[in-house]
């Protein structure tokens, strides 16, 4: 549906920005997913990891140290002549968003992609999430072709999910599965927000 | 990361990004973040002299509506830099930021509604 002409920029009328964060371990399909669904090509950006990690005020005394980089990938969507989504593809541990400005702060929720070949590294990306309290969650598992099939239960006992957190399987190269994707978890966030606050 | 197998857009960043803030690590205020949306004033005041190249080039950039984390891909240069870099030229009138989702921790069911109604006509 991407109107070519004025993708490339965000248009000047948006005047609110929502956040959702793509989780997971390596090569899971965050990269791939996020440029289903956007309107842009992925950007990439790096982020030194010492700035945020130790959170001094003077870089002085670190300045010969050398920094871990950390890349995230980026999308966007512009849902409404007012409103964008940005889509942030990022490791799952915390202390990776916690390098970037703000980054989890006012996001909608995380997207926690899993690939049943590796369960281990799904196990993690889901701790971090689970302790990182303040960000609604809801989980998709990519298939891919050698991906042994589990029954929804017997994977939603193996991950050891809280309750109401949405499973789906996707397929990230898909358009519309991606999509379906964000929704669940934007409906699921929604359904915990109250009415009033 | 100025290794020989550094990505040689970022081969400098060690370096540069402690010249470009003047040493600083954090933006003086805490209110720019990924999603601030920058823009550049109207009828900016010229840039002091010895500006350095990267407030050139972001006042550039956000001649065009720009959240902070895109100016920063654009830049090739550290989220955490350009916050700063952008930090000042709001501070010298040169800049608007809006924050989006200013104070709140959440965002509101309204913007949720508008978000799952959008996603859905995609
Ligand atoms: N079959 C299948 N392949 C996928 C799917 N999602 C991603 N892939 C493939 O898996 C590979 C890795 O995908 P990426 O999107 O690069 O994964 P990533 O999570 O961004 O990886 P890193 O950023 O390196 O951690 C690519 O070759 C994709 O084409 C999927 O849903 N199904
Ligand atoms: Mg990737």
């Amino acid at each position: 549906m991407a109107s070519a002409n004025s993708d490339r920029y965000l248009p000047d009328s948006v005047r609110q920005l929502a956040k959702i964060l793509i989780v997971g371990g390596f090569g899971v399909g965050k990269t791939t997913l996020i440029g289903s669904v956007s309107e842009i090509e992925p950007l990439r950006t790096e982020e030194t990891m010492t700035a945020a990690s130790v959170g001094v005020d003077d870089l002085t005394h670190l300045a010969d140290k050398r920094a871990t980089t950390v890349a995230l990938d980026f999308g966007r969507i512009t849902v409404t002549p007012t409103l964008a989504l940005y889509l942030f593809g990022a490791p799952g541990q915390h202390r990776f968003w916690d390098a970037w400005e703000g980054l989890a702060h006012g996001a909608v929720g995380a997207l926690a992609l899993i690939d049943t070949r590796r369960l281990d590294d799904s196990f993690a990306v889901l701790d971090q999430l689970e302790r990182y309290a303040s960000l609604p969650f809801a989980v998709a598992v990519n298939r891919f072709p050698d991906s042994r099939h589990h029954p929804g239960g017997e994977l939603r006992a193996a991950l050891d999910l809280p309750p109401h957190t949405p499973l789906l399987t996707c397929d990230a190269r898909d358009r519309g599965s991606a999509l379906a994707t964000l929704i669940a978890l934007v409906q699921h966030v929604a359904a915990l927000t109250p009415t009033h606050l | 990361m100025s290794g020989p197998d550094a990505p040689k857009d970022y081969a400098d960043q060690a370096v540069r990004p402690f010249v470009i803030t003047g040493g600083r690590v954090r933006a003086s205020r805490n209110t720019i973040g990924v999603d601030t949306l920058l823009m550049t004033a109207p009828d900016p005041p010229p840039l002091p002299r010895a500006a350095p190249r990267e407030q050139h080039a972001l006042l550039r950039i956000c001649a065009r509506l720009h959240p902070l984390v895109e100016a920063a891909a654009q830049l090739q240069l550290p989220v955490s830099v350009v916050a700063i870099v952008a930090c000042d030229l709001v501070d010298s009138g040169h800049l608007h930021a809006r924050s989006p989702i200013p104070e709140a921790e959440r965002p509101s069911l309204t913007m949720l509604q508008e978000l799952l109604d959008g996603l859905r006509k995609l």
